[in-house]
């Protein structure tokens, strides 16, 4: 066992893992992440705590994961490479770590321009293939990237993220060959909607054998409404939305249509049990966590598995 | 070249604020040919300055000099007879040249004319681009001749992130992605295999002001001191 979380256990035993995403308050105060942390305790193996997502300031991810770990449930803790140097990564992954933080999701961060703060200076000291370096090698040769010993080392999970659908598509499994020799543990993919493009990736992983020696998670993200996917399609980079699931969205009845989106989500999450290479899946329910008990129950992931 | 852009002209003259008597010094390298601060800029702002003054009631003396270049105390020498005469220099170089000036006369006030913007290309007449940040650690050998610190907005090492949107970058449609670029390039030249290995965290030595000494060559003991 490389840091003994509950989602490496489900993942080493061979379970189909399920993950959830819990994103901090604008503010202080612990009741919004407790309740939040509600519908998903019991629904989901670990609970991607978002840092300062599409650069807008909320609480630090690491206090949330902390809440998130007094309710019951495991974090994985997102750290960006927008926010802070290699000095201010390092502590802080040794203060989460000593606070039992096991996971990580090491990401390089939506460019600050998307935030509130858009004059800020983007750090980008190190990248996101070079933070699950510096990770693992504080984890497993016990030093800090700088070369001196770490009393105590933390040991991490190293996640990362990986979009299969951004250009040039025929890098993106090299780009993945890459953060696994940088040492990554599990991979939680982009929101997943051009099934035929995933299905050419994780085909290309399993063909170059990575998908041996990575656990990838397949990310999925109901539709709400129709509007949400015509956003998603046109306004966010490198996401891939196929007119056929705007269609569909735009088939069914107006009251039916998140709903409709569950049912997409679930197909998908069906489709991925049986997809060799995949791994789990990584649900992302964006400030929908109240439907997460309800989407679990549909797409047949209940109860977790419990291993000691 | 280093490239700069002419400071908007309230805040030059708030700058220049209580000032009497005030010399332009312009310069003839980098910022000239960028058309921000050579000789004909110098008379254009030296123009405005007065036009400005004389409308406020309250005209100052203005004269204008551009040397070859104001990071080079060779051509500072030719200013060494005339700042005597003004209560303040106004530099239209970029910050070197600014810095260069206020360190030769350090008792007399350098103000800047310009803000200092990049180093960059010529696209046409006018028309900038930023192409280098001076990292002091060059990668452009194994990233097809395009940098990856300067064209990534998140100055990734190891790209391209997810959000390369179609070609381009996700801050601006009109941005294309340092990274795509470089995978084409690389694609095209039969060598992707600079981008397969890691690159490592950078040495980041532009953190600290740096100088350089060219092998063969020396601090001169009387300017070290």
């Amino acid at each position: 066992m490389k840091s003994g979380s509950n989602l490496e256990k489900i993942l080493k035993a061979g379970h189909f893992a399920f993950t959830g995403e819990l994103g901090p308050p604008r503010g202080t105060g612990a009741e919004e992440v407790r309740h939040k942390a509600s519908f998903l305790k019991g629904m989901v193996d670990s609970v991607n705590i978002t840092d300062n997502q599409t650069a807008v300031v909320r609480m630090s991810s690491w206090a949330a994961s902390l809440i998130v770990l007094q309710e019951g449930l495991e974090p994985n803790y997102q750290m960006v490479c927008r926010d802070r140097n290699r000095l201010a990564m390092q502590s802080d992954i040794l203060g989460a770590y000593t606070l039992g933080i096991r996971n990580m999701l090491c990401l390089s961060g939506d460019h600050q321009k998307f935030g509130d703060h858009p004059q800020a200076k983007g750090v980008f000291d190190v990248d996101s293939m070079q933070l699950i370096g510096m990770v693992k090698k504080m984890r497993d040769e016990g030093k800090f990237l700088g070369g001196a010993e770490i009393l105590n080392p933390p040991h991490i999970f190293i996640g990362a993220a990986s979009n299969p659908f951004a250009d040039p598509f025929e890098w993106r499994v090299h780009r993945l060959a890459k953060k696994i020799a940088s040492g990554v543990d599990f991979i939680q993919t982009q929101c997943i909607y051009n099934m035929e493009k995933f299905r050419a990736f994780i085909k290309q992983a399993n063909e170059m054998g990575l998908t041996e020696k990575v656990y990838i998670l397949a990310g999925v993200t109901p539709m709400k409404s129709v509007g949400m996917a015509k956003y998603m399609k046109s306004k966010v980079p490198g996401m891939d939305v196929p007119d056929e699931i705007i269609k569909r969205l735009q088939g069914v009845d107006k009251t039916k249509v998140a709903d409709e989106g569950i049912k997409i989500a679930c197909e998908q999450i069906e489709e991925f049990k049986g997809m060799k290479g995949v791994a789990g899946v990584h649900l992302m329910a964006i400030e929908w966590e109240h439907k997460v008990p309800e989407i679990a129950e549909r797409a047949k992931v209940l109860p977790r598995p419990v291993i000691d | 070249m280093i490239v700069a852009k002419r400071k908007p002209f309230d805040e030059i003259r708030q700058l220049l604020k209580g000032y009497k008597k005030v010399l332009n010094v312009g310069c003839g390298t980098c910022v000239a040919v960028c058309l921000a601060g050579g000789e004909k800029e110098v008379s254009v702002l030296n123009a405005e300055l007065d036009m400005a003054g004389k409308l406020d009631n309250n005209p100052i003396e203005i004269a204008g000099i551009t040397i070859e270049r104001q990071c080079d105390r060779e051509y500072l020498e030719a200013l060494d007879s005339k700042v005597g005469n003004y209560e303040v220099l106004l530099s239209m170089a970029c910050g070197a040249g600014v810095q260069f000036l206020a360190e030769r006369y350090p008792q007399i006030p350098v103000l800047p004319a310009v803000d200092t913007t990049f180093i960059g290309v010529n696209q046409a007449v006018g028309w900038y681009e930023e192409r280098c940040r001076s990292c002091s650690s060059c990668v452009l050998g194994h990233t097809g001749g395009i940098c990856p610190v300067t064209m990534c907005a998140k100055g990734l090492y190891n790209g391209p992130c997810g959000g390369t949107n179609k070609g381009s970058c996700e801050i601006d449609a009109n941005q294309p992605c340092a990274w795509y670029m470089i995978y084409e390039r690389l694609k095209g030249q039969g060598r992707l295999d600079c981008i397969l290995e890691i690159t490592p965290p950078n040495d980041w030595q532009n953190q600290i002001p740096r100088t350089v000494i060219q092998p063969g060559y020396s601090k001169p003991e009387a300017i070290a001191k």
